[in-house]
């Protein structure tokens, strides 16, 4: 009787949490899962303040097709085993009709088959490894691709730094670090240059003198680190110790004001490619820090801020051009995006759902970022 | 010949921050015939608290000598009583117990202080502060020493030094090697068991905070989870070097990163971690009393 009675109780505890669960009908549940801990603390935290800014505009005028947009953040702790799971939180239980995802391509790569089986759009913020959105028909980005900013990386070495012999450092456990490497050396070889080295290392290394001896020894020109920006910083500070006075190379995994805690002097003239420039004079630009700013104390954004913002934006342009909260819907209007003017640029969504847009190029001076040239896709 | 010889250097700096952590297990288990797999945390706790010390005295914006002295000391000291009241809760308790029981709450603080780590420091990676500025210190040809590398290498050979002076020529050191010899013969001659146990956790807390701090000055980089695996490697270097045993524990480590760098430099990183453990099969195997280590034999 006794135990019955308990169930009873524990039958009513549930109804009444799965009450709690139904949502509302004048909202619009939208899930962010993002790194806000771990190895990668910024990219995520940097992402989702974009990405947070761009629903309370949202909400504030009126929300989007007359409904209050409603974000659900989920932390994956920089682990893609997390991200998968946070991913599944938010589809099975918060029941949201579309996911902002990860800046880590693996990571990304980890959570998108979630989405593509239970037919959830996501837009990746920054993940630029090519085979994320060759997971499925459901999956996007906001930003560019690795071919693009690793070839883009390779021209400017041997165009305008005219450097012809350069060594990698990979992190070899990473898609988006092995990946960027790849497409740097093709591009590069085309050109005309030489990959004299290639060393790897693994994401949370602190040691990397080992490898940079040996890079060493090869006498290259410079070296393309295509990593994330805690090694990054770490690696640039060995490789000074060691000699190694030549330009570093990176790609956007360097952006971060960590790089430039850890690296202090050390990454003083390196080169690394991003998604924006946040000394561009161009009013679009201009006009969102000075937002960013006013909102989180006077940050100024990175470019996962950015790119969550932008992410956030192209989203809720698809909901809006669907006319009504259905997943299905908002895939084929984002699948359809041609012309959305983007605080990164103008993009276009084209047939592997990969963003088009311009990239730039920044330069580490005086310890900030230095925008150098910006390239239009070609 | 010159890069061999300049990832020698390498791998003698990062093996003497194997060394410092390798003597904490050492001690404890010639003492205690325990392994005490917290003691990479307590690493972990000696970076972090030299992290909040310099930041909090502001050494971090002009280095020096005495300000590193400082969080070294503060670091130290505050490691020597975390050890102490890690073996006061968790293997005082469990002295008369069959030797698994103190070994499985000794892996239960090891996960438990990651975790609260994460919890009190944040998950995040911090910046270790700069307290010394590295520079070149000899250059011959394409090699190079840092001074950085010097510091590094110079305080694990003094601490060692030290440390072997207090178990040799110290009275505590004595009662050390008495409760080591005998534990019950020791306290029927009237050594007082727990505070000599106490101490030996204090004194290899100190080194293992020593070796945190260290390695945030070569290796700017520092996070809750940071003691993981130095912790099992320097276990390996250890028993390496014979566990028990102190210059062994000290020729391991440096013998652990020698190896490190080498497999980095020569055949691939992927392979790095591995030749830990390679090496602690081999030793098993093939000597397991350790390269120093004195062979015992199982009494019936």
């Amino acid at each position: 009787m006794k135990s019955s009675r308990l169930g009873m109780g524990l039958l009513a505890a549930l109804a009444l949490a799965w009450g709690c669960q139904k949502k509302e009908a004048g909202e619009i549940r939208i899930g962010e899962y993002g790194s806000l801990t771990g190895n990668t603390a910024t990219f995520g935290q940097s992402t989702h303040k974009g990405v947070l800014l761009a629903v309370e505009e949202a909400n504030a005028a009126g929300g989007v097709l007359g409904k209050k947009i409603t974000l659900i953040t989920e932390d994956d702790q920089s682990k893609p085993e997390e991200a998968r799971t946070a991913a599944l939180k938010l589809i099975r239980q918060d029941k949201v009709i579309a996911l902002i995802g990860e800046v880590a391509s693996s990571r990304s790569l980890a959570a998108a088959p979630e989405a593509q089986r239970a037919k959830i759009p996501m837009i990746s913020s920054a993940s630029t490894n090519p085979q994320v959105t060759q997971v499925g028909d459901f999956i996007f980005r906001a930003c560019f691709i690795d071919p693009f900013q690793g070839g883009t990386m390779a021209r400017f070495a041997f165009e305008d730094l005219k450097v012809r012999r350069v060594a990698m450092l990979v992190d070899i456990k990473n898609d988006y670090s092995v990946g960027l490497s790849q497409f740097f050396e093709k591009t590069f070889k085309e050109l005309g240059g030489e990959i004299i080295a290639s060393e790897s290392y693994s994401e949370g290394d602190i040691e990397f003198r080992a490898q940079l001896t040996k890079i060493r020894e090869s006498k290259p020109e410079a070296i393309f680190v295509p990593g994330y920006y805690t090694e990054a910083g770490l690696i640039a500070k060995q490789a000074r110790e060691l000699g190694l006075a030549i330009p570093l190379l990176g790609g956007d995994g360097w952006d971060s004001t960590v790089t430039l805690e850890i690296g202090k002097e050390a990454v003083e003239g390196v080169y690394f490619s991003n998604h924006y420039a946040s000394d561009d004079p161009s009013p679009r630009i201009q006009e969102f820090i000075a937002k960013f700013k006013k909102r989180w104390e006077g940050e100024v954004p990175d470019a996962m801020a950015v790119l969550g913002y932008d992410a956030a934006n192209m989203l809720l342009d698809a909901i809006r051009r669907a006319g009504e909260p259905d997943p299905i819907k908002i895939r084929d209007q984002l699948a359809a995006t041609k012309e959305f003017a983007g605080v990164t640029g103008d993009m276009m969504i084209d047939a592997d759902r990969n963003a088009r847009k311009p990239i730039v190029i920044l330069k580490i001076e005086g310890g900030k970022f230095k925008f150098v040239k910006s390239l239009a896709p070609q | 010949m010159e890069v061999f010889l300049q990832q020698l250097i390498n791998g003698v700096a990062w093996g003497s921050i194997y060394a410092l952590i390798a003597l904490g297990y050492t001690m404890v288990y010639g003492v205690l015939k325990l392994i005490n797999f917290a003691h990479g945390e307590v690493y972990m706790v000696g970076a972090m608290t030299g992290y909040y010390v310099a930041r909090w005295l502001g050494v971090d914006a002009n280095p020096s000598a005495g300000g590193l002295l400082i969080v070294l000391l503060a670091a130290m000291m505050v490691c020597a009583a975390l050890g102490m009241l890690i073996e006061r809760i968790a293997y005082r308790p469990l002295r008369r117990a069959p030797r698994l029981a103190p070994l499985i709450t000794a892996i239960g603080v090891s996960l438990l202080l990651q975790n609260l780590g994460q919890i009190v420091f944040g998950a995040d990676p911090k910046v270790a502060p700069g307290l010394l500025s590295s520079r070149v210190l000899v250059q011959a040809g394409s090699i190079a020493v840092t001074s950085l590398q010097v510091v590094i290498f110079a305080v694990s050979l003094s601490l060692c030094a030290g440390l072997t002076f207090a178990v040799h020529r110290t009275r505590m050191g004595k009662a050390m090697r008495a409760v080591s010899f005998d534990r019950e013969a020791a306290a029927l001659m009237g050594i007082p068991i727990d505070r000599v146990i106490a101490y030996t956790f204090a004194l290899g807390s100190a080194l293992a905070a020593a070796a945190g701090i260290l390695v945030g000055l070569s290796n700017p980089k520092i996070d809750p989870l940071m003691g993981v695996m130095p912790g099992l490697k320097a276990f390996v270097a250890a028993v390496l070097g014979g566990i028990g045993s102190i210059p062994g524990a000290m020729l391991g480590g440096v013998l652990m990163g020698i190896a490190e760098t080498m497999v980095s430099g020569y055949l691939s990183s992927t392979y790095r971690d591995a030749i830990a453990f390679v090496i602690l099969i081999g030793v098993l195997v093939l000597r397991p009393e350790g390269l120093l280590g004195k062979p015992e034999r199982e009494k019936v």
